[in-house]
């Protein structure tokens, strides 16, 4: 650093920014778990002052909503099963660089598929088979939702992101379709079909954990060790070294996205054939978005996924049952929160791959550790925690 | 002739979202936050709205001009607060644009949410709404085409203008051009002293502005003062209309009546089954992924996004 070598004329930056060559797990980790620290401690004052409470009683209340009773616990284990789901089938096409953002809609055709079987097979074939049916349909769903895009991607690089954002909507429509033609009451909502559910072992979340358990194993060793995981990093890194070393890039993308529209459809298959027994436009609940979310934070790795898909659902219900201790009732908070909490995550990687200098003091020739981060009023807590983070840093690489 | 005004009365909404998703993307920002930042703007709207109408000794008597104008203000700077976040994460710390705008959206969305149902007191929506819907003085007199081009509220107009000067800025001007030149390739507009990260935050913060008031204008014109959620599909619908357009704000204001048209032909069909009808509501997101698949097929040069659209860009990096 030779910024007091210059001359003074030269208006030197605050801070400069340069790109990290490598960095130890340790200290990754450690950026990693201030900015969650950080997060939780903003999100938390920013929902005490918005709900009017006590900051305390807000983080207890998340503990309590979370994990207070034992039906709580099963339900954020399912939870936390089936948006892992999601995250499993979205890691494959996100590693290839297919920015696939329909989770959504094929998770909701797996559900609507799986809600036609049950609805004109149930009762006329054994229970058995028309399990079968149903897996068969939702996944075969899911798969042909995922391929479409997919399709037109791999053969005229069709823009996959509103491509897949739009099978949503039509997903949903076709569920709102479906409804006016089972309900003949034009209600809309198709009562649960309990009788041709998946049998329930111990309570309807148990199956619906031990499935995606597996699946789990299975995708981190498909990843990791099988020929296809490693064509997809492959096409995920460079098309173009890809396509030299001989991969056909094309039946990889179509290949990859039909394994991840299967899964979604699978998870859709579990959500409506073992835990709800119907549809609703809303089934999906939202998962693909947040999905693509974990994914990330985790890397695209699936073990490291079913960490974090554990901390959101955590919050989520945490914070929904806490906020409706402060009596607000609807989905507000566990979006707020989750939210801020991710803007720290993606945020704090920019600290993983750069490193900020400061400008050194003029008088004293030494680089100077402290500095004041000018930024608005919501991010300023962020800014602050992550230089001092940076700070410290550095302060490591010199030891 | 009403099918026509509906379709421009909702298309109105698109185009606010369209163009400023425009502006957004010729700095090589796809921001996907647009869906939650439209209706974080829209709950800004309605917080000046109601902030104005609490704050008169007698709503019914409330000047014309201050309230669209005091709602317009804390709508854009709501939103724009909305897109500082995101250009602070994708600008400045070079985060990921996707998962940020997917971020974006689902904060927006739950803090309007907030908002609206825990603190905005909305007595006074359904008459504030009266002077959003408006029409220009003249317009009665002037039979059908009165009727046609004049009888919209003053928000639709504004749309029209901004999307025609953004058009003018874009092609016409230095600004403009340094604008595209920051999409197309930074490190060249930088080496030639254009300062990229003012460009892409302005032009970030401002396309959000212009996307929240689009917000206010679904609520306060188009459903005459009722709060809906439905502003998130149609933020996403306007990021698509960006494409369908071809990134030309001109085009997008064509292009967001036959969105609009699309949009309510469902209830505009004689004798159609309600199952029927919601077959016809997927037309808008069916007509998107044909358009997205012939853009693609044709592949012609002059249609594409900036080609730095997406990247982060980092000064030192080759």
């Amino acid at each position: 650093m030779n910024n007091s070598e210059r001359e003074k004329t030269v208006r030197e930056p605050l801070f400069h920014i340069e790109k990290r060559g490598d960095i130890s797990r340790k200290k990754g980790l450690l950026i990693r778990g201030i900015a969650i620290l950080a997060a939780l401690i903003v999100s938390g004052v920013f929902s005490a002052i918005l709900l009017k409470g006590n900051p305390f009683v807000f983080y207890e209340k998340i503990i309590d909503g979370a994990v207070g009773t034992e039906r709580r616990i099963w339900n954020l284990l399912r939870e936390t099963a089936l948006l892992l789901g999601v995250a499993l089938a979205i890691v494959p096409a996100f590693k290839m660089k297919f920015w696939n953002l329909g989770g959504n809609g094929q998770v909701l055709v797996g559900c609507l598929a799986t809600t036609a079987c049950m609805f004109y097979f149930g009762g006329k074939v054994p229970l058995g088979l028309l399990i079968v049916f149903m897996m068969l349909a939702g996944v075969i769903a899911g798969a042909i939702w995922a391929l479409i895009p997919a399709i037109f991607k791999a053969q005229w690089k069709t823009n996959e992101s509103l491509f897949t954002l739009m099978m949503n909507y039509i997903a949903e429509g076709l569920v709102a379709f479906f409804l006016t033609i089972w309900v003949k009451t034009g209600s809309g909502v198709l009562n649960p079909m309990r009788d041709y559910k998946v049998p329930e072992v111990i309570n309807s979340s148990f199956i619906p954990i031990i499935v995606i358990v597996l699946l789990t194993a299975a995708m981190y060793i498909y990843l990791k060790y099988s020929k296809q995981g490693y064509e997809i990093s492959v096409v995920g890194e460079s098309e173009n070294t890809a396509r030299y070393v001989g991969i056909n890039v094309k039946k990889v993308v179509i290949r990859t996205l039909i394994i991840s529209g299967a899964i979604c459809g699978l998870v859709g298959f579990l959500l409506s054939g073992a835990i709800h027994g119907t549809v609703s436009k809303a089934t999906h609940g939202g998962m693909g978005f947040t999905a693509i979310m974990v994914a990330w934070l985790a890397k695209f790795n699936p073990l490291i996924m079913a960490g974090t898909s554990f901390f959101v659902v955590f919050l989520e219900r945490g914070v929904a049952e806490a906020s409706s201790y402060f009596g607000v009732t609807n989905t507000a908070f566990p979006d707020i929160v989750t939210s801020i909490i991710f803007f720290f995550i993606i945020g704090c990687e920019f600290f993983i791959q750069y490193r900020l200098r400061f400008r050194a003091k003029k008088k004293s020739g030494i680089a100077a550790e402290k500095t004041v981060v000018k930024a608005e009023k919501k991010d300023s807590v962020e800014v602050s925690e992550e230089s001092d983070d940076s700070a410290k840093a550095k302060k490591e690489d010199k030891a | 002739m009403v099918f026509i005004i509906g379709a421009i009365s909702i298309g109105i909404t698109f185009l606010y979202g369209c163009i400023g998703e425009i502006l957004t993307e010729k700095s090589g920002h796809l921001n996907l936050g647009i869906p939650g930042i439209m209706t974080f703007g829209a709950a800004g709207g309605c917080v000046g709205v109601s902030l104005y109408m609490g704050g008169l000794s007698d709503p019914n008597n409330a000047s014309w001009f201050f309230l669209i104008l005091f709602s317009i203000l804390t709508a854009a700077l709501f939103a724009a607060a909305l897109g500082a976040i995101y250009s602070f994460l994708t600008v400045s710390l070079r985060a990921n644009q996707n998962i940020t705008g997917l971020a974006i959206t689902t904060f927006g969305v739950g803090l309007s949410m907030f908002l609206m149902e825990s603190t905005v007191d909305k007595t006074y929506f359904a008459k504030a709404s009266t002077y959003f819907v408006k029409s220009l003085p003249f317009a009665e007199k002037l039979g059908w085409f009165g009727e046609l081009f004049l009888s919209h509220g003053v928000l639709v107009y504004l749309a029209i203008t901004l999307a025609l000067l953004m058009a003018w800025v874009l092609n016409k001007t230095r600004v403009g051009l340094h604008l595209r030149a920051v999409g197309e390739n930074p490190a060249t507009a930088d080496a030639a002293g254009i300062n990229v990260t003012v460009y892409k935050y302005v032009a970030t913060c401002t396309g959000s502005a212009i996307a929240g008031v689009g917000g206010l204008f679904y609520v306060m014109d188009y459903l005459n003062g009722s709060w809906e959620y439905g502003i998130e599909a149609m933020g996403w619908l306007a990021i698509a209309l960006v494409i369908f357009t071809m990134w030309r704000p001109n085009l997008s204001i064509l292009g967001s009546f036959l969105f609009g048209g699309l949009y309510i032909a469902a209830e505009f069909i004689v004798g159609a089954s309600s199952s029927q009808k919601e077959l016809l509501k997927l037309l808008p997101y069916v007509v998107t992924i044909v358009v997205l698949i012939i853009t693609s097929v044709l592949d012609s040069k002059e249609n594409q996004p900036p080609a730095a659209l997406g990247l982060s860009y980092f000064r030192e990096e080759r």
